[in-house]
C-alpha cells in the first residue's frame, strides 16, 4: 500500500535535550499505525512533528509526498490525550462548533452514531464520563472526515470496559478505510489494532514491524510463570528468571518443562503458560528502569 | 459564507455561550456595578466632605501659596492650576470645583456659582483672607451631583475589570487546559480566534452595561445631556480598547497566578489614577499624563461629557482617535505576541 506519511530523518533538538534524532519510517494508507516508548522516548514529540503542530529542527514530514502544507489541518483529526473543552457546551454544540472550522464536513448523525453519541448528546460536556468524553473527543477529531486520524493515548485512564469499547470504534474507523496513527503505553492495546509499530527511545527507532513479526523475530519460547516457593524445588536443574515472587521459565518447549517441572516434584496448581506479548518485547528493548 | 466568517461566527458563539450560561458570573456582572453606584450614592450623598476646590489660573512662574494671595494658604482646600478660563469656569457652572480665582488678568478676579452653598461659604473665607481684594464675578447652573459624576466612573472601572480579567484569564484558562493546544490542531488561525473572543466579550459587555445604565438611570435619576448613540460609540471603542489591552496580557502566559498579578498592576493605576472616584483635576502633571495613555481616562472623561455637558462626537474626538489608536496598538501587539501553547 502507498505511503500516506513518510518520516524522513526527523530530528527536534532543544536546548540541552535531543528530543527526536534522527527518525524514519512511513505510514501506509488505510492502517493503523503504532508509536511506541517510555516516558521521553519522544514519540509525543514526533507524532505533533507529523501533526503539524511542532516544527523540527532538521528532517520532514512528508503528506501524500509533498510537505505539510496550510491545508493539512484540514485533512486530518487529531485527539490529544487531554483536551480540555469549553465549559457548559454540550456535546452537539460542540460537534456543531468543531465542525464550522472546516470546509469539508462529516454529517452530525453519522458522527454521532460512529462514536455512539445518542445518549448524552445533549449533555454537558463537562459531566460526562471518562468513556464518553473520549468519544466525544474522537468525535471531534472526526468532524472533517479526515484522511489520517491521530490519536494520542486515547484510552489513559479508561476502565477496561470502556477501553475495549473504544478499540471497537477505532476498529470501525479503519475498517471505513482512513489512516489511523496512534500512541499508547498499552502494549496489549497496539497488539489488538496496530499493523505496524515503531519503537522509539532515546529519540531514536530501536524496533520496527508488525508486532507478530517484531514477536517473530524476537522470540521462539513461551513463558512459564510459578511461584518462586514452587521454584525452589527445581533446585538449579532448569533456569529460571527472579521476578520476585514469582519465577519465570522461558522455553521454546513447554510440554518438556511441564515434564521437568512434575518430575522435581512442584506443584502445578498456580502455573500460568503464557505467549510473549509485546510487553516482553518493549520492556527487554527499553528496559525496566523507571521513566518520569 | 467564507472560510473566515463561518469560522469567526463559530467561534464568537460558542464563547458567548460560555459566558451566558456560567450564571454566577454573570449574575455578578449585573449586580455588582448597580450595587457599588448606589453603595457610592449613599456614602457621598450625606453631609461631612470636608474639601473644597479652587480652580487657580496664574502665571506659570506663580507659587500656589500665600504669596500669591493669603487665601491660598485657607487650610481644607485645595488649591490647583487650570490652563483654560473656559474649562474652568464651566466646572465651576457644574459645581464640580466651588470657586475659580483668577490672577492672570490686571485686576485679579475670582468666580462661584450663586446656587453653591459652598462656593459662598468659600466666599467668606476669601473676604476674610485680607488684601488684595478680588473681584466678584457670578455665575450659574444646577450642581452635579457625585452620583451622576460617579456613575460614569464605576460603570467604567466595572468594565474595565470584566474586559481585562474576563479576557485575560479566560484565554489563560483555555492555554493551561489545553484548549488552545486543541483549537491549534484545527484550521481556525490566531487572529480569527482573538477576534472571536474580542467580539464576543464586547458583545457581552455592552449588553450587560446597557443594561446596568438603564438601571442606574432609572433609579437614581443619572443626568444625560448628550446622546446614547455617542457614548454607546465611545463605550464600545472604550472596551474594545481594553479587551485588545487583556489580549496583550494573555498572549503568552499559561498561569493564573501570573496573569492575575500583571491585571492587577494595570488595573490598579487605572482604577487610582483615571478619575473612577475623584477628579484628577489638581493631580500632579505627571499622573495626569501617565493617565493620558490609559483607555479608562479617555472613556471616562468622554462618557463624563457626553452625560454632564452634552459633548458631541466633535467635542470628544480627541478621546476617540485616543482610544482608536490604543485598540490599534494593544490588537496589533496581542496578535504579534500570541502563542497557541506556554
Amino acid at each position: 500500500m502507498p505511503a500516506v506519511l513518510e518520516v524522513r530523518d526527523l530530528a527536534k533538538h532543544y536546548a540541552r535535550v535531543r528530543a527526536v534524532d534522527g527518525i524514519s519510517f512511513e505510514v501506509a494508507e488505510g492502517s493503523c499505525f503504532g508509536l511506541l516508548g517510555p516516558n521521553g522516548a519522544g514519540k509525543s514529540t514526533t507524532i505533533e512533528m507529523m501533526e503539524g503542530l511542532l516544527r523540527p529542527t532538521a528532517g520532514q514530514v512528508l503528506f501524500r509526498g509533498a510537505p505539510l502544507g496550510s491545508h493539512y489541518r484540514e485533512r486530518v483529526g487529531i485527539q490529544f490525550q487531554t483536551t480540555a473543552l469549553q465549559q457548559f457546551l454540550t456535546v452537539r454544540e460542540n460537534l456543531a462548533f468543531f465542525s464550522a472550522l472546516y470546509p469539508k464536513r462529516r454529517p452530525l448523525d453519522e458522527l454521532v452514531a460512529l462514536c455512539r453519541l445518542e445518549e448524552f448528546l445533549d449533555r454537558d460536556a463537562g459531566k460526562l464520563s471518562g468513556g464518553q468524553r473520549q468519544r466525544l473527543l474522537l468525535a471531534i477529531a472526526l468532524v472533517n472526515d479526515p484522511e489520517v486520524l491521530f490519536l494520542d493515548e486515547p484510552t489513559t485512564g479508561l476502565d477496561p470496559q470502556a477501553r475495549r469499547n473504544f478499540w471497537d470504534l477505532v476498529r470501525d474507523i479503519r475498517a471505513q478505510g482512513r489512516t489511523i496513527v496512534m500512541t499508547t503505553h498499552y502494549m496489549e492495546e497496539a497488539y489488538v489494532l496496530c499493523d505496524e509499530i515503531v519503537i522509539v527511545d532515546h529519540g531514536k527507532t530501536i524496533a520496527r514491524g508488525s508486532p507478530r513479526a517484531l514477536l517473530a523475530e524476537h522470540y521462539d519460547d513461551s513463558v512459564l510463570e510459578l511461584p518462586a516457593a514452587e521454584a525452589a524445588k527445581l533446585g538449579g536443574s532448569i533456569p529460571l528468571k527472579d521476578k520476585g515472587d514469582t519465577v519465570e521459565i522461558h522455553t521454546p518447549d513447554v510440554n518438556d518443562a511441564i515434564a521437568r517441572l512434575l518430575a522435581a516434584g512442584a506443584s502445578l496448581a498456580s502455573l500460568r503458560i503464557r505467549p510473549r506479548t509485546l510487553e516482553d518485547l518493549f520492556l527487554e528493548l527499553t528496559g525496566r528502569e523507571l521513566r518520569t | 459564507m467564507s472560510g473566515f466568517w463561518r469560522r469567526l461566527r463559530a467561534a464568537t458563539w460558542a464563547r458567548s455561550l460560555e459566558f451566558l450560561r456560567d450564571r454566577s458570573s454573570l449574575g455578578w456582572n449585573l449586580v455588582f456595578p448597580v450595587l457599588l453606584v448606589f453603595g457610592l450614592a449613599y456614602v457621598f450623598s450625606g453631609p461631612g466632605q470636608p474639601m473644597f476646590k479652587v480652580a487657580v489660573l496664574a502665571p506659570p512662574q506663580a507659587a500656589l501659596d500665600a504669596t500669591l494671595h493669603p487665601f491660598l494658604a485657607t487650610p481644607q482646600v485645595q488649591f490647583y492650576r487650570e490652563g483654560a478660563h473656559e474649562e474652568a469656569l464651566h466646572k465651576v457652572q457644574l459645581q464640580r470645583i466651588d470657586m475659580l480665582l483668577d490672577f492672570t488678568a490686571a485686576a485679579p478676579r475670582y468666580w462661584v456659582n450663586e446656587r453653591s452653598p459652598k462656593g459662598k461659604l468659600l466666599e467668606q473665607l476669601l473676604r476674610g483672607a485680607g488684601p488684595p481684594l478680588l473681584a466678584r464675578e457670578q455665575t450659574s447652573g444646577a450642581e452635579v451631583r457625585y452620583v451622576d459624576w460617579v456613575a460614569p466612573g464605576v460603570l467604567g472601572m466595572n468594565m474595565m475589570f470584566s474586559c481585562l480579567f474576563g479576557i485575560g484569564y479566560v484565554i489563560v484558562r483555555y492555554r493551561k487546559s489545553g484548549y488552545l493546544k486543541r483549537l491549534n490542531a484545527t484550521p481556525l488561525r490566531a487572529f480569527e480566534f482573538l477576534l472571536s473572543q474580542l467580539l464576543s466579550r464586547l458583545l457581552l459587555i455592552l449588553a450587560v452595561n446597557i443594561a446596568v445604565f438603564a438601571a442606574c438611570r432609572w433609579l437614581l435619576h443619572l443626568r444625560m445631556e448628550g446622546s446614547y448613540a455617542t457614548l454607546l460609540l465611545l463605550t464600545a471603542l472604550g472596551a474594545f480598547s481594553m479587551i485588545a489591552m487583556g489580549l496583550v496580557v494573555s498572549a503568552r502566559i499559561a498561569s493564573e497566578e501570573l496573569a492575575g498579578g500583571i491585571l492587577n498592576v494595570l488595573s490598579t493605576p487605572m482604577m487610582v489614577i483615571c478619575g473612577v472616584f475623584f477628579s484628577m483635576d489638581g493631580a500632579p502633571r505627571a499622573l495626569r499624563i501617565a493617565a493620558d495613555f490609559l483607555p479608562l481616562t479617555h472613556l471616562l472623561s468622554g462618557a463624563r461629557a457626553i452625560m454632564l455637558d452634552g459633548a458631541g462626537i466633535a467635542q470628544i474626538g480627541y478621546h476617540l482617535a485616543a482610544l482608536a489608536a490604543m485598540s490599534a496598538v494593544y490588537l496589533s501587539l496581542g496578535a504579534a505576541l500570541f502563542k497557541w501553547r506556554s
